[in-house]
């Protein structure tokens, strides 16, 4: 595969803290958590009663037809691609389509829409299913959908690796400029899984937050009371393009996206390898292809997702990654205010990746009160700054079947 | 059992909701496909909403002869008085 150099030239998001890239990152830096508790009928007997629901509806900024063809997923990775497509000035200076691609992933797709039109089949029967069901809740429909609006017609990829999704996604734009498939791929996540099914699923395996009673402070990486993730929801998408292309239309770079590292445990399908094996050979390969070394890395955006088990491998996994050097690195997990997106993980701490290499400047951990003894990093429990000169970050997913994903960025 | 005019001015708010098609602009003379631009989802949709609406049934094989809404029309209000 050639070295082509890959950079990011859009971003977009719609978020539990915010409804669009700008409002998300500012809430970030703040230390704005998302939190809060489900006040809707169904979430009353659930054992977790608290998510991270998007701050801005949708079908406030989706066109109502257009958005009652989509899935939720589907209308979330709409707002975010559009917005991303705007910010990267593409619309103006133009690509020919048949050299844009898109990759968008989803962990779980269209679970709300499959529910919602089972309901309907039980109560009024066959006749009363959707007919735009199918196109609705398969999991590429928002890759697809996205495609539709830009035109893109060098490929439409949908990589599903659960919690893992998001990264992959950008990991296969690159491997789509990288092998010559394509000038330009609209890379991201999205999520919509805050339905009364995923949630007792995800709190029956002991993978979710209790903490009903104060919701903004149950996404807690790395502190010692930490008792599972908080479920979020929503989309990030960046445009990512060779940097040629990016050159030749004069765009503005905001990082370099340089290389993408992806191991499988195979140790359990649930549970993360204690040692994080496979997430030290991620971080080690993302490294090696970036032509980048330790000494290079100053930030990681962790997958860090409040778990008891997770949290700890992690760390165990960047220590052994990053060996002596890492002492210099400021690690953050932005799940402490955004919670859990899933399949959108990736994209969204990518994005805050990104921007924090094109600002030098990270965002808090928020809720680590008191910092689990194991924990042997330099965590960011405030903002912090970053140095000057070429510096590289790191940003981590894992997923359920064993799925280690890293991606490198350098700054611009 | 509703009159021509209810019918239509029913049928008109499902095409509305399904297709975002003004209301106003849903006419007995019009094309679905040709005039309002609703696909052949779209259809089995307003289909599926005018049969919950006025309480008849529309068999699948009688959408393809529904073309225009005076069609639709005509045919609610045969089932309605049969």
């Amino acid at each position: 595969m050639s070295s082509t150099r890959v950079v990011v030239t859009g971003l977009g998001a719609t978020s539990p803290v915010g409804g669009d890239a700008p409002t998300t990152w500012s809430a970030l830096l703040d230390g704005t958590s998302g939190a809060r508790v489900l006040d809707d009928d169904w979430a009353r007997d659930l054992p977790a009663r608290i998510a991270a629901p998007v701050a801005v509806e949708p079908t406030e900024v989706l066109e109502r037809v257009k958005a009652r063809r989509l899935d939720r997923s589907g209308q979330f990775a709409l707002v975010a691609a559009l917005e991303a497509w705007a910010d990267s000035g593409l619309a103006d200076s133009g690509v020919d389509p048949e050299r844009l691609g898109t990759a968008i992933a989803s962990g779980i797709g269209g679970v709300t829409t499959l529910l919602s039109n089972y309901d309907k089949l039980r109560d009024k029967g066959p006749r009363l299913v959707s007919p735009l069901a199918i196109p609705m809740l398969m999991p590429n429909s928002p890759a697809a959908n996205v495609g539709l609006a830009l035109g893109a017609q060098a490929g439409i990829h949908t990589p599903v690796s659960a919690c893992a999704s998001g990264n992959e996604a950008i990991a296969q734009g690159i491997d789509m400029i990288r092998l010559g498939r394509a000038d330009v791929v609209v890379v991201g996540g999205t999520e919509a899984a805050i339905h009364p099914l995923p949630m007792a699923a995800f709190a029956n395996m002991q993978a979710l937050s209790r903490r009903n009673d104060d919701p903004t402070k149950a996404s807690r990486p790395w502190d010692v009371d930490r008792d599972g993730f908080l479920l979020g929801e929503g989309a990030a998408v960046l445009v990512i393009e060779s940097a040629e292309h990016a050159k030749s239309r004069g765009a503005r770079v905001y990082a370099e996206i340089a290389g993408a590292g992806i191991t499988a445990d195979s140790h359990d399908i649930a549970q993360p390898d204690p040692e994080g094996k496979g997430a030290t050979r991620a971080m080690q390969m993302a490294l090696a292809v970036s032509g980048l070394e330790p000494r290079d890395v100053v930030h990681i955006n962790a997958h860090a997702t409040s778990t008891p088990q997770g949290d700890v491998a992690e760390c165990l996994a960047i220590t052994h990654a990053l060996r002596d050097e890492i002492d210099q690195v400021v690690t953050t997990s932005t799940k402490s205010m955004t919670g859990h997106l899933l399949g959108a993980a990736g994209a969204l701490e990518s994005m805050a990746t990104v921007l924090a290499l094109h600002h030098r400047v990270v965002p808090p951990t928020i809720n680590v009160d008191n910092l689990d003894s194991a924990v042997k990093l330099d965590i960011a429990t405030e903002q912090r700054s970053l140095p000057d000169g070429d510096i590289a970050a790191l940003n981590n997913s894992f997923g359920f079947g064993g799925h280690n994903v890293a991606i490198a960025y350098r700054s611009a | 059992m509703a009159s021509t005019e209810e019918i239509r001015s029913g049928l008109a708010d499902i095409v509305n909701e399904v297709a975002g098609i003004p209301a106003d602009d849903v006419q007995l003379d019009k094309s679905f496909t040709d005039d309002l631009d609703v696909d052949s989802l779209s259809m089995v949709e307003v289909v599926v909403a005018a049969e919950e609406q006025f309480g008849v049934k529309i068999p699948d094989d009688e959408v393809k002869n529904l073309k225009t809404v005076g069609d639709a029309v005509a045919y609610i209000e045969n089932a309605q008085s049969a």
